[in-house]
């Protein structure tokens, strides 16, 4: 068999990207078919149940719990406001009368004479999905989204931090080698899309956020650096929701690791371009890794008519890959062997293996599961 | 729907089970040879739950085509269903199955008292094998709203309620139930599933939680109180309902799963329900007491079994590839590396951790990188076998009776019941135990991060085949016990290890042993010692524990057993319990190097160590 499947992450100068953008519950679409959409475009719309507030209002006003719903002064269904008298007691003699008053605004949806207790429902919380890839509505899911289609070049990360920004993409390095200093960052680059070349550093990232840049791709990141722009020490990879004020890619791993050339490459060659990224990363099943999207001219799509393509997952000579466990951790070569039998690792164990052409002209064998392909 | 159908288990010769899991769907092939069961092929596909599939079925089919392919049975016909009665050379005469596709069975809990009823609902819900989310309770510490806004953001598959004792108190359990009726926990499987709420508290309490769940958008069931009296805990009932829910709602929701339903001979089961099953099936049927482990790549599980009382926890977040991270952060770095006897960078390793993290399907190529990760291991196994111990405490199982003072005790946190003195029988499953290249490795690991005290027989599952074990427990125990014990079993030997502590260098026990392994000696205070005793073979030891040492009788007591030998043999561990490596790194770094030495754990290593 020369053949063997692989996952791996996708680097393409073009293709035809499909963004879903989906409500979380069902609401209005805001967009129509056929529509022209800019990222920042609202395609969808909807309003969740407000916060729950619920209070013991009869423990407050020392009542039994039946006999609630005549002490409230609010009905189930009236709005009621923060501060406002919601209950009073009878006391005694029409005297010592106590009264409990609204901790919320917002609908009073139950009082319950079982427990004594009232929820008050707070103002409905609107959610908007915005289009985040420029391009048409092909398809419109009534009441759920949009589908968008665009040409884009597309590189997807292997980890990421943040979720979804837009802006253009701009140099911080002119190689794939050169890590990305706090030096390298600007004023100028303010709401724009930092490429880095190898290890961005935590100094780069300060100053970033500083500065008000919108994300940074790199090739690698130190686990120190993440804690300490994290705060906390990264358990498992389902990111995406975190508040660092950009969003942070990196494209080959953890450690002083360099950016694949061809992905290099291909974003410099977009400089200047509109792009949309996310860092939000899943590593579970449905497994989601943080994308860059760099949306098309029409003649870009012209000149860049013909792409290199290659089987998808399918590992065969000369297909080229990333080897992504030490101890030849990041280095990216193409397949020159692919073995039938097992063979015996240095860890004593028994697995399939493959030789990789290194860049450097080393050849080395590894373990078909500690590789990657670099996918067109 | 949970009844079992009546099966005429004579005239079983032939058995077919799968276990549909997240990536795998492992399927085996039983047959009776010279009146026997015994496991005889194998074969696995990928899951197909997700697109462009989706539908479970496929998977299966794919997998039971591979035994079909390897055994030259013929098991699928042209219409694609599998060939049911067995015929001598077709078809198999049941079809079982388990599942833990799809994320599994996630539930959500809620009790009035945290450490009482909310307590008794989560053992439920986890020996049920569902993955417990979250568990809700009057006192758990958080305030009503952000209990509510907890509830908001789960996405349970089910809610099980509980709450007060029979013909007590209602208030505080309604009022519980209040929470979670207006937080509309929104179900995973979108906004035309009914949610289902099990109650399983107060009877007197029930008019009211109808009313409170009364509202569109929940699927009320309601079953006897799991904790009638603060005495007794009556698991039963509420486990079969979450069960029967999660065959009604959840599965019938998962792609393919009606056909897949509709072609098992058995009810499906939740993959960790049947462990559980299958490992008490067999402590009750030798009578030992069993601890089973399977450590995953983002969770372990752990299952005990002391004097016929089942628990199972699930360590979420303690694992060796999605969390390994997890465990680094939590044991932290210096501890991991207390098992590490080589030159390691800690800065270096740090990220290779967050490498394997988003990378976690690639495996260690050299042998300090195995020797990290089996490190590694150890602690996740030791943190989870902590979180076990802390959680299976006195009032546990089903219908047991105790004192009021029983009560008392039980209110100030309980005491564990896992005793590992009392220990029969540790067995391992997942990849990191399975598929060590050593089995000496995987017994060590095993000795390591559970401590075993006295005699304990240690095992691993050949080919993780105890899930189809379990769920056919439930229509042929027969079957299912003499496949455990024939093949499923890879038996490493016995753990010999005294309780106590001592000098470096004192005697801590003398031992003598005869039948398949002869011969007599005396082990040192911090020594470990290796005999061989094959797999087919038993010895009998006597045990001479030193003053203040003890191997099962109490301090200084001798205890004469037969043990089991295995693929490793039989290992003589004087390190004492609990087990304690030197603190000064040096220090720990010889007392580590001289037990791989012993026994012999990375042989192409020994040179380089220190």
């Amino acid at each position: 068999m020369a053949k063997a499947y692989t996952p791996g992450l996708k680097v393409s100068s073009r293709t035809t990207h499909l963004a879903h953008r989906i409500l979380p519950i069902a609401g209005e679409v805001k967009a129509s078919l056929g529509d022209v959409v800019d990222a920042d475009t609202i395609v969808a719309e909807t309003f969740m149940d407000g916060d729950i507030t619920p209070l013991n209002v009869a423990n407050l006003i020392a009542a039994q719990p039946g006999d609630l719903p005549e002490l409230m002064l609010k009905k189930e269904g009236e709005r009621v406001e923060k501060d406002e008298p919601i209950a009073r007691s009878k006391g005694m003699f029409g005297m010592f009368k106590s009264e409990c008053k609204s901790p919320a605004s917002g609908i009073l949806e139950a009082i319950s004479k079982a427990t004594g207790q009232i929820m008050i429902r707070g103002e409905s919380i609107p959610v908007q999905v915005k289009a985040y890839l420029p391009g048409r509505v092909v398809e419109v899911l009534p009441e759920e989204g949009v589908v968008i289609e665009n040409e884009v070049a597309l590189i997807q990360g292997i980890f990421g931090v943040g979720g979804e920004t837009s802006g253009p993409l701009v140099m911080g390095c002119s190689s794939h080698e050169q890590g990305l200093d706090a030096e390298a960052i600007n004023e100028s680059m303010a709401g724009q899309i930092v490429v880095g070349g190898a290890r961005m550093t935590a100094a780069a990232i300060r100053k970033a956020q500083q500065v008000g840049v919108a994300a940074i791709v790199s090739g690698g990141i130190d686990d120190s650096d993440l804690k300490a722009i994290l705060g906390y020490d990264l358990g498992v990879a389902i990111t995406g929701s975190e508040r660092i004020g950009l969003t942070l890619i990196v494209t080959e791993g953890f450690g002083e690791i360099s950016m694949a050339r061809r992905t290099f490459d291909l974003l410099s060659s977009n400089a200047g371009r509109s792009a949309s990224v996310n860092g939000a990363t899943q590593i579970r099943a449905g497994v989601m890794r943080p994308e860059i999207l760099i949306p098309l001219s029409s003649e870009a799509m012209d000149a860049d008519s013909s792409q290199s393509s290659t089987d998808s997952g399918v590992l065969a000579i000369g297909t080229p890959i990333r080897v992504i466990r030490d101890p030849y951790f990041g280095s990216i070569g193409t397949v020159s062997a692919l073995p039938e039998a097992p063979q015996v690792l240095g860890s004593g164990s028994k697995s399939r293996v493959l030789d990789v052409s290194l860049e450097s002209g080393e050849v080395v064998t590894v373990p078909r599961a500690n590789v990657e392909l670099i996918e067109a | 729907m949970n009844d079992t159908p009546k099966i005429n288990t004579d005239a079983i010769n032939v058995i077919l089970a799968t276990d549909c899991g997240s990536t795998t769907t492992k399927a085996i092939m039983i047959e009776k040879v010279d009146g026997v069961y015994r496991q005889t092929w194998r074969g696995e596909a990928p899951t197909t739950v997700e697109e462009p599939f989706a539908n479970v079925t496929v998977g299966v089919l794919n997998a039971l085509t591979e035994i079909q392919e390897v055994s030259g049975r013929r098991l699928i016909d042209d219409a694609g269903e599998i060939i049911r009665p067995a015929t001598a050379t077709e078809g198999c005469d049941i079809y079982i199955s388990t599942s833990s596709a799809g994320g599994g069975l996630q539930m959500m809990v809620a009790g009035v008292v945290r450490e009482m009823t909310a307590a008794s609902a989560k053992r439920a819900a986890l020996g049920a094998g569902a993955i417990v989310m979250d568990t809700i309770a009057a006192n758990d510490k958080r305030r009503p709203h952000e209990q509510i806004q907890r509830i908001r953001e789960l996405r349970p598959d089910m809610v099980l309620v509980s709450g007060g004792t029979d013909g007590g108190d209602t208030k505080k359990v309604t009022e519980i139930s209040e929470m979670i009726a207006p937080a509309k926990p929104r179900p995973r499987f979108g906004k035309s599933y009914e949610l289902p709420i099990i109650f399983a508290g107060n009877d007197k309490a029930r008019p009211e939680i109808e009313r409170v769940f009364s509202d569109d958008g929940f699927d009320l069931k309601i079953t006897d109180n799991l904790r009638p009296s603060l005495e007794q805990e009556n698991l039963g009932p509420a486990r079969d309902m979450i069960h029967d829910v999660f065959l009604e709602h959840v599965m019938a929701h998962a792609p393919g799963y009606d056909t897949l339903m509709s072609i098992t001979d058995a009810p499906i089961m939740p993959t960790p329900g049947a462990v559980g099953d299958i490992l008490q099936t067999i402590a009750k049927g030798r009578g030992i007491n069993a601890v089973g482990v399977d450590i995953g790549g983002a969770t372990t599980d752990v299952f005990s079994v002391f004097d016929g009382t089942f628990n199972r926890t699930v360590s979420a977040n303690l694992g060796m590839s999605y969390s390994i991270s997890n465990v680094c952060a939590e044991a932290t770095m210096p501890t991991i590396l207390r098992w590490v006897h080589l030159d390691m960078d800690e800065h270096e390793l740090r990220n290779r951790v967050k490498n394997k993290m988003i990378r976690p399907t690639t495996i260690p190529q050299t042998m300090e990188a195995l020797v990290f990760e089996q490190a590694v291991a150890r602690e996740a196994l030791r943190l989870a076998y902590i979180q076990h111990k802390a959680f299976a405490t006195t009032l546990k199982g089903v219908q047991q009776q105790r004192t009021v003072g029983d009560t008392f005790t039980q209110e100030s946190g309980g005491e564990t019941i896992v005793d590992n003195m009392k220990l029969d029988l540790l067995v391992a499953s997942g990849g990191v135990l399975s598929h060590a290249p050593r089995m000496h490795q995987t017994a060590m690991l095993l000795i390591d991060a559970f401590e075993p005290e006295g005699i304990t027989e240690l095992a691993k599952d050949s080919i993780f085949m105890m899930p189809h074990l379990g769920v056919l427990a439930s229509v042929h125990p027969q079957a299912a016990m003499e496949v455990f014990e024939r093949d499923c079993l890879v038996y490493l030997g016995t753990c010999v290890a005294a309780k106590g502590t001592g000098k470096e260098g004192k005697n801590c026990f003398s031992w003598s042993l005869d039948g398949g392994a002869r011969g007599s000696g005396e082990i040192a205070f911090g020594q470990i010692e290796m005999i061989e005793l094959g797999p087919e073979e038993t010895a009998e030891i006597e045990l001479r524990p030193a003053r203040g040492f003890d191997v099962g009788a109490g301090p200084g007591k001798p205890v004469t057993k037969t043990i089991r030998g295995g693929t490793v043999g039989v290992i003589l561990d004087g390190r004492g319990r609990a087990l304690a490596l030197p603190e000064e790194r040096a220090e720990c770094r010889a007392a580590v190097t001289r037990t791989i030495e012993a026994v012999g754990l990375y042989p192409d290593l020994e040179g380089s160590a220190v």
